[in-house]
């Protein structure tokens, strides 16, 4: 932009730029059709930018619901590429489509029978012992999940291995639709999970006496004392509590010990 | 000394007992078995099929951890996973044309054309340890148990998997002969077990267990030793119901050849795992008195 | 064993198949029954392997799909290493089971094995059973 075109009101300019920058399109292809859309959006806002509404492949928008699960390819580059409709931001010559549902097997069951032992896994899904270990389950992961790796755990029988591996994933399906062998990991992982948090993480002893502590009524005195306390002296008595500090050792004590 | 390891799925879950008593007895020789990092399921079989190549990437991805590792042998105890993982390293090496194509596909940095070496246990008690060093590291000879020795088809054929003579293999003999016992040749000591036709026709079991058993019970045996806990699963199986179907028939421990190889070695019962093996073999081991801890050194046949 | 050979019966697209998938010769073999002597299987098959190799030679594809011996072979090499032609039968055995299978046929489905069979079997018994049983 020439010097000469500047106008001499700097809000008009602010604007005027603005517009100008808003206005850049990219060319992307969803499902083969082209469209012009601006650039910077995430995928799922130039989907709706091209008209689509989404009422299913759409869900918290926020990166954590698994619904959005999107492959796209760029042109030239015969690799397919996997990513969140609602977190990856276009590209221009991006061809994309979405998996929104796979229709993986999920096994019924009831949890409350269901023990730690490796084999109430192999019962529920034997197509596990399908895997190919051809590592496109890790590729297809938008959580860069190490899938294939979570699969071999669960075939040695490590429950725990698995659940931990698979933290993150959002059961998004990708990993599903790309399987040589059609197992259907994601629900895989999530038995795992289900079994290892109540079967296998030791329980918090401390948080069960506290608990029990709470139920006897061991703190209904102190909470009816707070409930008497005035607004302002509440604030002060919040502001001014003691806080274990960072670097307490495992013996530390308050010095208020009301409470213990 | 470490060696490079490779368990395979079945020896964490239902073949403890084949693993934890070839650790111990490893350790004790001086040997330290290393699991290779990430290793993924082998695949069991080796595809025979000429254009297959999808099967050959999970034990070529397993050879590239180790050459990753940069060992340049890898040893496996499960006669199954050695069968395959051989397999696939002999077609990394013989065929360009496929060893180009996987190793396009296994994206996992590396290239690989065969160069680590694939190896049984027993071979590695043969070859680096040596049978005339291993009877002296003994310190409770096997008191001439009779034991059969089983090899089963997946050490033995292709020829060029073979760890041993395909006709007439004698590995397992000087094996059992240095720890003490006393091994029973018989016929059908490479006969299929039946393998996965326990999946589909597992009523056919006990009549490919039949032949195996019945000729090692007839040439003396007191137990059996495999290599392979299918063979174990399957030899197992058909025992038990051949004692329903053939009147007189005697039901024979099995044994891993690392589970006497740990007594042997003094190391006692609690690395061998005995309640995982069929046909109780602690009875016939108690009354051989070979169940008690290590002992001091006695000479063999003395 | 009665069989009717005619050109019209002949499949050649099944022999050129069957020799591609396993490489091997079925010119090779002269029929002397080593295989099936040495096959542990042999009494569960309604055909011996001896003649499904004759059967695959002429291109008699629809005699072998009747037949249930591939899928009772246990791929344990006996045949192959005591052929003494050198002739691997159980590379044919793969290539006719892989036929059907590659159709997307299954031999068996995982659900079919019974949940205590799942619990107990070792997973190398899994993992073997549905790689030659399942496409």
């Amino acid at each position: 932009m020439s010097a000469k075109k500047k106008s001499k009101n700097p809000a008009k300019t602010a604007v005027k730029e603005k517009r100008q920058i808003a206005a850049k399109l990219v060319p992307i292809y969803i499902m083969g059709k082209r469209y012009e859309v601006p650039e910077g959006l995430t995928i799922m806002k130039a989907m709706e930018y091209a008209g689509y509404i989404l009422i299913r492949g759409c869900g918290c928008r926020g990166g954590t619901c698994g619904a959005c699960g999107t492959v796209y390819r760029k042109p030239g580059d015969y690799k397919l590429q996997v990513a969140l409709a609602c977190q990856k931001t276009v590209e221009p010559d991006m061809y994309i489509a979405q998996i929104p549902f796979f229709p993986a097997n999920r096994a019924l069951y009831d949890f409350a029978g269901l023990t730690a032992a490796p084999e109430e896994v192999f019962k529920l899904y034997p197509e596990m012992f399908r895997c190919v270990a051809c590592n496109s389950c890790t590729k297809a992961c938008p959580q860069g999940i190490e899938v294939m790796d979570a699969i071999s755990a669960l075939k040695q029988g490590n429950i725990a291995g698995a659940a931990q591996l698979s933290f993150d994933c959002i059961q998004c399906g990708l990993c599903t639709s790309r399987c040589f062998g059609e197992l259907a990991q994601y629900h895989m992982f999530q038995l795992a999970r289900r079994i290892y948090g109540a079967r296998i993480v030791p329980r918090a002893e401390h948080l069960a006496g506290m608990v029990k502590a709470v139920n006897e009524g061991r703190y209904d005195r102190f909470l009816d004392e707070l409930r008497q306390v005035k607004e302002d002296e509440l604030k002060k008595l919040y502001q001014e509590r003691e806080v274990e500090p960072m670097t307490a050792g495992e013996d530390w004590k308050p010095k208020d010990t009301r409470y213990l | 000394m470490s060696l490079a390891y490779y368990p395979g799925c079945t020896l964490k879950t239902r073949a403890r007992n084949l693993e934890e008593s070839a650790v111990a007895s490893m350790e004790a020789l001086g040997f330290k078995l290393d699991e290779v990092p990430r290793w993924n399921c082998c695949g069991a079989v080796y595809s025979l099929a000429d254009d297959d190549l999808i099967h050959r990437v999970a034990p070529v991805r397993n050879l590239i951890r180790v050459k990753k590792q940069g060992k340049t042998e890898l040893v496996t105890l499960c006669a199954f996973c050695l069968n395959t993982l051989k397999r696939a390293n002999l077609l990394m090496r013989e065929d360009v044309e496929k060893r180009n194509t996987l190793n396009d596909f296994i994206d996992e940095g590396i290239d690989y054309s065969g160069e680590v070496k694939v190896v049984h246990l027993l071979e590695v008690l043969r070859d680096d340890i040596g049978w005339e060093a291993l009877s002296q590291k003994v310190k409770l000879p096997l008191r001439e148990l009779k034991a059969a020795p089983y090899y089963g088809c997946t050490l033995l054929r292709p020829r060029e998997v073979a760890i041993d003579d395909v006709e007439d293999p004698t590995i397992l003999r000087e094996f059992l002969k240095a720890l003490g016992a006393s091994p029973v040749d018989f016929p059908e000591s490479t006969r299929c077990c039946g393998s996965y036709q326990v999946i589909s026709s597992p009523d056919d079991i006990a009549e490919y267990a039949r032949p195996i058993l019945n000729s090692a019970l007839s040439h003396g045996a007191e137990a059996m030793v495999l290599t392979c806990p299918l063979c174990d699963y399957n030899l197992g199986q058909g025992q038990k119901e051949l004692i329903k179907k053939q009147s007189g028939f005697r039901e024979m421990p099995l044994l891993y050849f690392t589970q006497l190889l740990a007594l042997a070695l003094g190391l006692g019962p609690q690395v061998c795992h005995f309640e995982l093996n069929h046909g109780s073999p602690e009875a016939l081991l108690k009354g051989k008195n070979l169940l008690s801890q290590s002992r001091s050194v006695q000479p063999i046949g003395g | 064993m009665y069989v009717t050979i005619s050109p019209k019966r002949s499949r050649r697209e099944f022999v050129k198949k069957v020799k591609e998938l396993s490489g091997q010769n079925l010119q090779l073999c002269y029929q002397c029954g080593m295989c099936s002597g040495n096959c542990p299987a042999v009494a569960n098959m309604d055909i011996s392997p001896r003649r499904i190799i004759e059967l695959a030679r002429l291109g008699l594809d629809e005699e072998i799909a009747g037949s249930k011996t591939v899928w009772t072979c246990a791929s344990c090499l006996a045949c192959a290493v005591n052929c003494p032609r050198g002739f691997d039968l159980s590379k044919v055995m793969e290539a006719i089971r892989l036929l059907t299978l590659r159709k997307n046929i299954d031999h068996i489905r995982p659900e079919d094995i019974s949940p205590q069979q799942r619990c107990e079997l070792p997973q190398i018994a899994m993992v073997s059973g549905l790689r030659k049983f399942t496409g």
